[in-house]
């Protein structure tokens, strides 16, 4: 028992040591992204540019790029030529930041509206969108339209002009006929079950019942608590 | 004449061996408790000031990963997002839930909200989120089953051993890129074959060989060496 009481100091001495020589390192007195400074009165490490000034690369001279209207009225025309990759890049960025609201085929009927937003998004199928010059998307990601939100902070300029493309095509997909469809190539005449999402989140699981209070119970694959 | 009784003879062998045997599992227990969460935090969830449920929004509503962490894929930092991330679909839903007000407040005073971070790294480490993604490490394999975390908390002990458990053999954990992001992804078996280029993969070793060949990765020597993370 002696040895015990012996060793006991000396364990907790160098567990405090230990402790005590390890956040200087750990959390070194620099900023990091998007962390918390004392030093500025809104207490925020990252700055905004001083107004005025145009970090380089950042100069946007390119008007028609960064705001897809020729004057007041939307652009016909996209900025760069459409491409197998441009369109691959639109399918996948509009999956993660449009179809949550507007849907994976664009009828307006994503998951998120069906929780309770006041109206859904308009299909881009209708007559008014399917005219819209390729422009007023651009616009409506950038400046935001009615209930949606901008998009400029998330998207990128290069990536909504994608993503417009994109819509472009799901416009022309659905509503193409069967001489659209080149010689030899099979189309299904049903649309895919997304049941395994290629990348991206999980797929939301199918609701069964919404009880009187609070989320409505979800079924689906088991939830597990960690 | 005898001093000591016979019996002292066991008595200071046991003392002798007993005291290495006390150092012994002392030593053990300050590496268990340095590795515990009582010193990690793994899987402890931390408090926020709004109650952010990542199981309900990826799992409950399929929001990408991306949706909030926008920089994940070019940046070494993923990026927390900007309370109007969360204002896109919260000024239409739960306009009202006092668990929300937190995030209203901070939309109308333009103040920042105030998360508390889960998964930190000691700042004398260079970590780059990009490469990672690129490289085809999946979010959940560092992360751990986000989609299932009502609170957050940090999945892995963040602590060197298990960073170059991975950089020690990359193969065992890569994956296609078009899969990095998605939460239900299997490691490939018989059951789960993983298809990438036309091959069909049932076994992981297979199919990281091959992805670390075509993503390009550095060797092992190179992603091991100390100034590849302290720099």
């Amino acid at each position: 028992m002696r040895m015990l009481r012996k060793i006991w100091p000396v364990g907790l001495l160098s567990l405090a040591v230990l402790a005590g020589c390890r956040q200087d390192m750990h959390n070194q007195p620099r900023f990091k992204p998007l962390a918390e400074s004392d030093f500025y009165s809104d207490l925020r490490s990252s700055r905004t540019p001083v107004e005025g000034t145009v970090a380089r690369g950042q100069l946007r001279e390119d008007t028609y790029f960064y705001t897809g209207k020729v004057g007041n009225n939307p652009g016909e025309v996209m900025p760069f030529p459409v491409t197998a990759e441009v369109l691959a890049r639109g399918r996948q960025r509009y999956n993660i930041y449009c179809a949550p609201c507007h849907s994976r085929v664009g009828d307006g009927n994503g998951f998120i509206p069906s929780r309770g937003f006041p109206r859904t998004p308009p299909s881009f199928h209708i007559e008014r969108l399917r005219k819209a010059p390729i422009g007023y998307f651009f616009d409506v990601m950038t400046n935001g339209f009615g209930i949606m939100q901008d998009y400029s902070a998330q998207v990128p300029p290069r990536d909504r002009w994608d993503i417009a493309a994109y819509i472009r095509a799901l416009q022309l997909s659905q509503s193409a006929a069967a001489s659209d469809i080149p010689a030899g190539q099979k189309v299904p005449s049903v649309a895919p079950v997304f049941e395994e999402p290629g990348s991206g989140a999980t797929l939301p699981v199918v609701q069964i019942a919404t009880p009187e209070h609070g989320e409505p119970k979800a079924a689906g694959p088991k939830e597990e608590k960690p | 004449m005898q001093i000591f009784h016979r019996s002292t003879n066991t008595l200071s062998r046991a003392t002798i061996f007993g005291a290495a045997f006390l150092v012994a599992v002392l030593l053990w227990g300050i590496l268990e408790l340095q590795r515990s969460p009582y010193i990690t935090y793994a899987g402890v969830a931390r408090p926020q000031p709004a109650p952010f449920s990542h199981q309900h929004h990826v799992a409950g509503l399929g929001i990408d990963c991306r949706y909030c962490h926008t920089s994940v894929e070019n940046s070494s930092f993923a990026g927390i997002p900007p309370t109007k991330t969360c204002m896109n679909c919260h000024s239409q839903i739960w306009t009202n839930a006092p668990m929300l007000e937190p995030v209203r407040e901070s939309f109308r005073s333009g103040k920042s909200l105030v998360w508390n971070r889960v998964n930190d790294l000691p700042d004398f480490v260079y970590f780059n989120h990009s490469i990672h993604i690129n490289k085809g490490v999946g979010c959940n394999t560092c992360h751990g089953p986000v989609d299932r975390m009502p609170l957050m908390y940090n999945h892995a002990s963040l602590q060197m051993e298990w960073c170059l458990d991975c950089h020690r053999h990359p193969e065992k954990n890569l994956r296609p890129r078009d899969q990095v992001f998605n939460m239900r992804y299997e490691q490939p078996s018989s059951d789960t074959p993983v298809e990438v280029d036309g091959k069909t993969y049932t076994d992981q070793l297979a199919l990281g060989q091959d992805l670390v060949k075509k993503y390009k990765l550095r060797t092992v020597t190179d992603i091991t060496s100390c100034s590849t993370c302290h720099r």
